[in-house]
């Protein structure tokens, strides 16, 4: 075991508690990809791949503040605990990383979420929480929203939104002809 | 089914006797030979196939010179072993309306004068859930959601037990098999009992013709649900049937950012529905009026 593992193993273990779930959701390793369709993921535009510039760097582990790309990114999700490249794998870039080694691909990002958000995960493949859409039933298409959909995965708290305008009052001109 | 329960016109020559008959003057007076014709058809349910498809070449054509659309209305059936219910979470809802204009854009409402709405978003003061009354619907900050508010949308609740159809006196409001609240605007009067009868205040009614601009309008239509409508008549949410009975999410679900608003099969064990009645804390509102909603609101946990 690297040294790097070994540190990574005891900042988890604060986490514990909620990793307990993992368990319950070893089942759902095979096959996640074509059971749960979802839309292409969230990325800002020309981000991906990730590798057309990974590939050619040197790996930093080094826990900093970066100040020459992503410098937007700012990490706000049990972030003392944790860094970059405990969910992005540092070799390939273009892949997600599970505490257990597995890489996935961004468009199951949904399982790196799961493994420590059990309970919502859970209701998430449920429709429950998050949400489907398209045909519920039937042979239509229904797909999921990732959760990265919703929630900025580094700063995953969902963000406040503009309303749409109110109803016109009865006394409204607009309402009145 | 026995004519009894459609007996219209003979409903409105006793409402003139009784004197009453000030509440559906606004029909009768405003009459056109159009709407003379379509007063004169046969309640929906009373149709043969052949009827309903004359009705439905007349209403398209007459949709197509009003608003210059192709329509398509759809007479589709319930389902079998179908009977819908609806899930809202209120600790996701965030009060942003996406939905109302989602359903509006969906259900071809009125757009101005009136501007008519199926689904209202009420905002209450955290820890107030129970007291509808000290609700505003007009609320316009900023952004959503605020401290100390939450927000509650209400639609028709499509209940088992509607007052608004036992309050209808000519049968123009009734519950479809598969459990959703329909109205046959070209049957209703316009009396406006049913408005009365909701305690969820779930019908809104055209007190002029409605405005819904031609490039705003929704072809794809069902007879019972999101037709253009006419002045006097009454409308609301129908679960969107134009779309569930063709398997896809209603407008409001498909619009919601959160996520809050869930829709499925209750004769269905795997449906969404079913999965939030067996697992979440559920309610509905007024279930001390022993409406039975259709209409499930609930809490994370
Ligand atoms: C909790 C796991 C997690 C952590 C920790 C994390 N990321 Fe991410 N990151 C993701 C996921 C999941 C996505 C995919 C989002 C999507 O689907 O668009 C992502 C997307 C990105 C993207 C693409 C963003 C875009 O604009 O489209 C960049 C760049 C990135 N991460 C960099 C970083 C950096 C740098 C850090 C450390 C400061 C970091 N990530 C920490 C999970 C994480
Ligand atoms: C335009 C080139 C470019 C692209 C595209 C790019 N990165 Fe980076 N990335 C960088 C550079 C440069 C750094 C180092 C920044 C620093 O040290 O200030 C970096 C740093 C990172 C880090 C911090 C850890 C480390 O290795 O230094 C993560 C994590 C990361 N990138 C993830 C991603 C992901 C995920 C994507 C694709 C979604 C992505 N990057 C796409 C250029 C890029
Ligand atoms: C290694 C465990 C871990 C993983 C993986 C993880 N989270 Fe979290 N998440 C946490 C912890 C711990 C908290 C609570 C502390 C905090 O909010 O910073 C949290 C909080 C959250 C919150 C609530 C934030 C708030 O402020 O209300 C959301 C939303 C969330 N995570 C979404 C995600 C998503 C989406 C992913 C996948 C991209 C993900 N999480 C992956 C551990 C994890
Ligand atoms: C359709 C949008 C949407 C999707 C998709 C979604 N969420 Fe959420 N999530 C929300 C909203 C809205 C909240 C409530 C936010 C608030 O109260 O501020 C929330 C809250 C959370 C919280 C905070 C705890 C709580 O119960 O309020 C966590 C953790 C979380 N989500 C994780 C996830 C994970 C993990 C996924 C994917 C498996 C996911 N979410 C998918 C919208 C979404």
């Amino acid at each position: 075991m690297t040294l790097k593992s070994l540190r990574m193993r005891t900042t988890l273990s604060a986490l514990a508690i909620i990793l307990l779930t993992i368990s319950t959701f070893s089942s759902l390793a095979v096959g996640a990809g074509q059971e749960f369709p979802v839309p292409p993921p969230p990325f800002t535009e020309g981000i991906f791949p990730c590798s057309n510039c990974h590939a050619s760097m040197e790996v930093n582990r080094k826990k900093r503040e970066l100040k020459e790309e992503h410098t937007k990114i700012r990490m706000h999700h049990a972030e003392t605990m944790r860094w970059c490249l405990d969910c992005h794998d540092a070799k390939n870039r273009d892949k997600l990383r599970l505490y257990n080694g597995e890489l996935v691909n961004f468009t199951e990002s949904h399982r790196l979420c799961g493994e420590c958000h059990g309970n919502l995960y859970r209701d998430w493949r449920a429709g429950i929480h998050g949400k489907r859409t398209g045909y519920f039933m039937g042979t239509g298409k229904r797909t999921y929203l990732l959760c990265a959909h919703c929630h900025d995965p580094h700063e995953p708290k969902f963000k406040l939104i503009v309303p749409e305008p109110p109803p016109f009052r009865p006394t409204d001109r607009r309402n009145v002809k | 089914m026995s004519n009894k329960n459609y007996t219209r016109r003979e409903f409105i020559r006793n409402l003139s006797v009784t004197a009453l008959a000030g509440l559906s003057l606004p029909l009768l007076s405003s009459c056109s030979r159009e709407e003379a014709e379509d007063f004169l058809q046969k309640h929906f349910l009373e149709m043969t196939e052949e009827e309903k498809e004359r009705v439905i070449a007349k209403l398209e054509q007459r949709y197509l010179e009003q608003y210059g659309r192709k329509f398509q209305i759809s007479t589709q059936e319930a389902l079998p072993e179908t009977l819908w219910g609806y899930g809202l979470e209120l600790s996701r809802c965030v009060g942003c309306r996406r939905c109302v204009y989602a359903c509006a854009n969906e259900n071809n409402t009125s757009r101005y004068a009136r501007q008519l709405h199926w689904i209202r978003v009420l905002r209450l003061k955290r820890g107030n859930l129970i007291n509808l009354e000290d609700s505003e619907h007009y609320y316009a900050p900023e952004t959503v959601p605020e401290k100390g508010f939450i927000y509650l949308p209400v639609q028709c609740q499509h209940c088992q037990n509607p007052p608004c159809v036992k309050a209808c006196p000519i049968h123009a409001t009734w519950q479809e098999p598969d459990g959703i609240v329909v109205v046959d605007y070209n049957w209703c009067i316009g009396c406006r009992y049913c408005i009365a009868a909701c305690p969820y205040k779930g019908r809104v009614f055209n007190w002029a013709e409605p405005n819904l601009p031609k490039d705003e309008v929704n072809p794809n239509v069902h007879y019972l649900g999101n037709r253009p409508r006419m002045k006097c008549a009454v409308e609301k949410c129908t679960f969107c049937i134009q779309r569930v009975r063709a398997g896809r999410y209603p407008a409001c679900v498909e619009a919601c950012p959160t996520g809050a608003r869930k829709f499925g099969n209750l004769l269905d064990p795997k449906s969404e529905i079913r999965y939030i009645i067996e697992r979440k804390r559920v309610f509905r509102l007024r279930e001390d009026l022993n409406t039975e909603s259709r209409f499930y609101y609930f809490f994370e946990s």
